[in-house]
């Protein structure tokens, strides 16, 4: 039984509540197709691979979660990684975030390969340079302790040289920056006494006082109310402009992918289907994926198109898997080569890749929408 | 379209006496939560009606009442909650005060619901023959032959192979539970389907699929659907009108067209301007600042004036009616005369 | 101290409005102990609980405060009935069984208390690392506590307590503790594997925690309640069974505490020879302290969960 706020959390609505949802200011170019070029290469990954072996003593199966995933993040660059459930955008989080090791292929973090790290104190380093934000607003912070306890405790494991005053301000700098003020009287709630909102900007915060490069944002707004998100996405791109922070952002929603995001990664039963600029792929999609994505997504801003054709298809679960192109079932583009080779991630345009026979054959793609 | 005189009477904050022909009559509907902290006024006074094979969307954020709304509709508010105010008038019936056996057999023959998450509806040690069975016995058919037959057919029209009746519920996939929901809630035909968000656990593609599924059902057999979801633009393109919900009020509520092409009330102009759009310009949006007030001490004028960008001093004093412009309703000051101010569409 | 409510179903949880910042709670959030002070005083069951466990606490603290007579002096007049010197009369060995009553109170909480921490502190040990740890480890430390849970309880008690002779309140806080604490480490355990799935310990793993800060630090504090709740379900326990051990004659029958008082009662046979008192007195005085204990049990459930709180009904007003 849904209860608005039945136990009466106590809110002022005195007007004077409508603080800005955004952080600082933001960089005047912010929304223009393609923004402020990203800078190095941050974060590569080769081939990466990660499969889970399931079942029980009797019948052992492989699940193929991430399969020979190659992509890159630059500095100052947000990436989406989009994609339906069992696509593998989480696992890939999760291996960018070393909670688990690559069954093969690598992650060059800064040049360097993250199978090099293995002393604790690397792996710390590591852990504050690409923190990770979860996607559960309620489950993401210990209930117990006032919300500053994660941001400091961040603090005193991988800035070990500030002083306990050094970081309780380093803990309001934080909260100001992600539009959590008046910092000092929010650093002393409990989580029950934050919106949704507010606790997942709190999970950024505790990100940023590790002043990382990176941030593996694991679906941080889908379970927030669709007008509050607007304000989450605003803060990830100041975070990007004023912090210089880079951003993979995990999500099944492409709207907000192309809000957002400078370039996007569309992700298909552990595979790359496509990648390009945002507003390129999305222009112009050339994987039947991606048209499917694209013409399923609501938009009421456009027509019921006939691309709302009823695809009943849902994403695979891959478990020991033939060769061929995963989307082959649902693709009614689907030619002999595609039951046969697995497509490779290749160059089309410029900048924009994808895992088709028939796109890589250079036909133009009409397959949804 | 219900007839609705242009100024509404004061005192009962907005009545629609409903033509005869409607199959749902709503009126001053209330219900109120007693809290810990006092009681807390979850639906305020909505009235709404629902005409034959017409499709409702309702909107709004979370706490805003939608869900409440939909519960007691569907008779099924269970303390703390109950109906302070108002009736609820099915095919003609008042349903408020009907004990359990009279509901029972308004009940899936003429009233269905769909909850949010299958996986909490189904039961999950059982096939889904099993539940469909139950569903029938419930209700007097007793025949073998004819739970079968029935219970085939209905998957048939959701597009699931009859094969799956012996499948238990984890071994569907998402999207097929919720059909296997839908399914289920057509067994009889009823007159009226009441969804509480039943797309939302899906994937986007799943999504879609299943909301053409149901507007495609909905057609063919001429049920009405009320359909109650947070997300706005998903509506969009299958509900015939649409009413925004904000603090346990009803905003705004007219033809789903109307509202997206001309949205009177500064909140649902506010809603749709949060949702970043797939095609179109890139601009930044600003959503809407600020969050809904407290519903066991709500703010004695309008309730969006706190957050509303186009709020004038009397809103903070004043409590909007519902006001007719054209064929919409909305509880705003700046439409009081009713189609006077332009539309607030930024 | 903030307790942390049973989760629910996992399935789609519904999305949160963002709120402007609440107004802080009147009077500034203070310590959680002032926040359990009046989660107490709102809820029936504890209020009674805690009231009748600071009457025996304070029994047990100042017996001579309340009692006068001395517990042991053989001294008075056999028999008696309840009168005004002797609140309950006196025993077949001319012992006063008021203060009998009192000062025995001072054992029995000793012995609650003493293995309510002792229990727990094992139950939390076991429990948590079984299920923090994994693998092998949790195998063989459910295989421990699997088997002593299937033991018979209480003749394992009585085989121990029969080797032991004479068990004095040591003796009796170490056997009940020792075959006490399975039952509660079963709980606790399967509450932590619950919690081993939260994103914030995922979040405290990726921070670059170690395992032992998060295991005393993060998983435990927000297990408190059921913490809270198995230190009452053990002092219970230890309550009943040691008195009963005691009625039967394993304890140490010279000692003052209400199972002793029962054991002589039923050695004079004292309900055949219409001497109620002395073996009502005792028995109720158990089921006092049991019952104070059991209602703070059921008061901590429903503080830590709402779920569980009685349901208002709001009072229907029809319009017509």
């Amino acid at each position: 039984m849904t209860s608005p706020n039945s136990n009466g959390q106590a809110q002022a609505s005195d007007g004077t509540g409508a603080a800005p949802e955004r952080g600082s200011a933001r960089s005047s170019d912010r929304g223009v197709p393609g923004g402020r070029p990203p800078g190095e290469t941050l974060l590569r990954t080769d081939k990466l691979t990660r499969h889970f072996r399931i079942g029980n003593a009797l019948s052992q199966q492989t699940l193929h979660a991430v399969d020979e995933v190659s992509l890159t993040i630059g500095e100052r660059e947000i990436v989406a990684l989009a994609g339906e459930s069992g696509s593998g955008k989480s696992t890939i989080a999760r291996l960018l975030a070393k909670v688990y090791k690559p069954t093969s292929g690598e992650i060059y973090f800064q040049g360097r390969p993250l199978s090099a790290i293995r002393s604790r104190a690397d792996r710390l380093q590591y852990s504050g340079l690409a923190p990770m934000v979860f996607q559960d607003p309620f489950g993401s912070i210990n209930p117990v302790f006032r919300v500053a306890h994660g941001v400091t405790r961040g603090l005193k494991l991988h800035r070990p040289e500030l002083s306990r005053d050094e970081r309780y301000a380093e803990a309001r700098r934080v909260f100001e920056v992600v539009g959590l003020t008046p910092a000092d009287e929010v650093l002393q709630r409990y989580p029950h006494e934050l919106s949704g909102g507010q606790r997942q900007r709190v999970g950024f915060a505790q990100a940023l006082a590790m002043r990382p490069k990176l941030i593996l944002a694991d679906e941080p707004v889908s379970m927030l109310d669709v007008s509050i998100r607007i304000g989450l996405l605003n803060m990830m791109a100041d975070l990007r402009d004023s912090q210089g922070v880079s951003i993979l952002y995990i999500t099944h929603d492409l709207a907000s992918a192309r809000y957002v995001a400078d370039r996007l990664v569309i992700m298909y039963a552990g595979h790359v289907a496509e990648s390009g600029p945002t507003e390129e792929v999305m222009a112009n999609p050339r994987h039947p994926y991606t048209q499917l994505l694209l013409s399923a997504a609501p938009d009421p801003r456009a027509p019921l198109g006939v691309g709302a054709e009823t695809d009943r298809g849902e994403p695979p679960k891959v478990i020991n898997p033939t060769p061929g192109c995963r989307f082959r079932w649902r693709c009614p583009l689907a030619i002999d080569k595609c039951h046969q080779v697995t497509p490779e991630l290749t160059q089309i345009l410029p900048g924009h890749q994808a895992a088709c026979h028939v796109a890589q054959q250079g036909a133009e793609i009409k397959a949804f929408g | 379209m219900s007839s609705v005189p242009a100024r509404q009477q004061p005192a009962t904050g907005g009545a629609s006496p409903g033509t005869p022909g409607d199959i749902l009559d709503v009126t001053d509907l209330s219900v109120t939560y007693a809290a810990d902290r006092g009681p807390v006024v979850a639906v305020d006074q909505v009235s709404f009606a629902v005409e034959p094979s017409e499709f409702v969307g309702i909107v709004g954020e979370s706490g805003c009442g939608k869900s409440t709304l939909l519960f007691a509709i569907a008779q099924l508010l269970a303390p703390p909650a109950a109906v302070t105010g108002g009736s609820v008038t099915f095919k003609g019936r008042s349903m408020v005060g009907l004990t359990d056996r009279e509901l029972a057999a308004v009940r899936w023959k003429d009233l269905s619901v769909v909850m949010q998450s299958a996986m909490n509806a189904l039961n999950p040690v059982r096939p889904i023959r099993a539940q469909f069975a139950d569903a029938m016995r419930a209700h007097g058919v007793r025949s073998k032959a004819e739970i079968a037959d029935r219970s085939a057919e209905v998957l048939r029209m959701v597009g699931i192979d009859p094969v799956h009746l012996r499948s238990y519920p984890h071994q569907l996939s998402g999207g097929m539970r919720q059909r296997a929901m839908i399914a289920m809630a057509m067994l009889f035909t009823p007159d009226l389907i009441i969804m509480d968000e039943p797309t939302s656990a899906l994937d986007v593609v799943a999504q879609r699929s299943l909301m053409v599924q149901i507007k495609e059902l909905q057609q063919r057999f001429g049920f009405a659907v009320i359909f109650v979801t947070h997300d706005m633009s998903l509506i969009s393109h299958f509900s015939d009108r649409l009413m925004v919900m904000y603090a346990g009020q009803v905003a705004e509520f007219g033809a789903t067209q109307d509202l997206f092409d001309q949205p009177l009330h500064p909140y649902t102009a506010g809603l749709m301007d949060a949702f970043p759009s797939i095609r179109g310009p890139r601009r930044e949006l600003l959503g809407i600042p600020g969050s809904p007030p407290n519903l066991a001490a709500p703010p004695p004028g309008c309730r969006f004036q706190p957050r509303c960008p186009q709020a004038e001093p009397r809103c903070a004093g004043t409590p909007p009616e519902l006001y007719q412009v054209g064929g919409t309703q909305v509880r705003c000051l700046l439409h009081e005369d009713g189609g006077g101010m332009e539309g607030s569409n930024p | 101290m903030a307790m942390l409510p049973v989760s629910g179903p996992a399935t789609a949880p519904p999305a949160l409005p963002d709120q402007a910042l609440p107004a802080p709670a009147a009077g500034r959030r203070r310590h959680g102990l002032s926040r359990l002070f009046r989660a107490v005083r709102s809820n029936r069951k504890a209020t009674v609980g805690t009231v009748l466990l600071v009457i025996f606490i304070l029994l047990a603290l100042f017996p001579g405060v309340i009692a006068h007579d001395s517990p042991t002096a053989t001294i008075y007049p056999r028999s008696l009935g309840p009168s005004a010197q002797h609140l309950f009369g006196t025993t077949a060995l001319g012992q006063d069984i008021f203060a009998q009553a009192v000062y025995g109170t001072q054992q029995v909480l000793i012995i609650a208390f003493g293995v309510g921490l002792l229990s727990t502190g094992i139950a939390v040990l076991i429990g948590v690392a079984a299920a923090y740890l994994g693998g092998a480890w949790d195998g063989v430390l459910n295989l421990i506590t699997d088997v002593l849970l299937v033991i018979p309880l209480f003749p394992l008690l009585i085989v121990i307590a029969t080797y032991v002779q004479n068990a004095g309140t040591a003796v009796l806080v170490v056997v009940l503790t020792l075959t006490g604490w399975s039952y509660t480490a079963r709980q606790l355990r399967a509450q932590a594997l619950s919690l081993r799935r939260r994103d914030f310990l995922e979040a405290a793993r990726v921070r670059g925690e170690r395992r032992m800060y998060i295991v005393m630090v993060e998983i435990i504090p927000t297990m408190t309640s059921l913490i809270v709740a198995s230190f009452l379900t053990n002092a219970l326990y230890a309550v009943l069974f040691g008195s009963s051990l005691q009625f039967i004659g394993l304890g140490d029958p010279n000692s003052v505490s209400w199972g002793t008082m029962l054991y002589w009662a039923e050695n004079n046979e004292a309900l055949q020879t219409g001497q109620y008192l002395w073996a009502i007195v005792p028995g109720a005085m158990i089921a006092l302290l049991g019952a104070a204990f059991a209602l703070l049990n059921y008061a901590f459930d429903e503080i830590g969960n709402p779920a569980l709180r009685p349901v208002r009904r709001i009072r229907v007003k029809r319009a017509g």
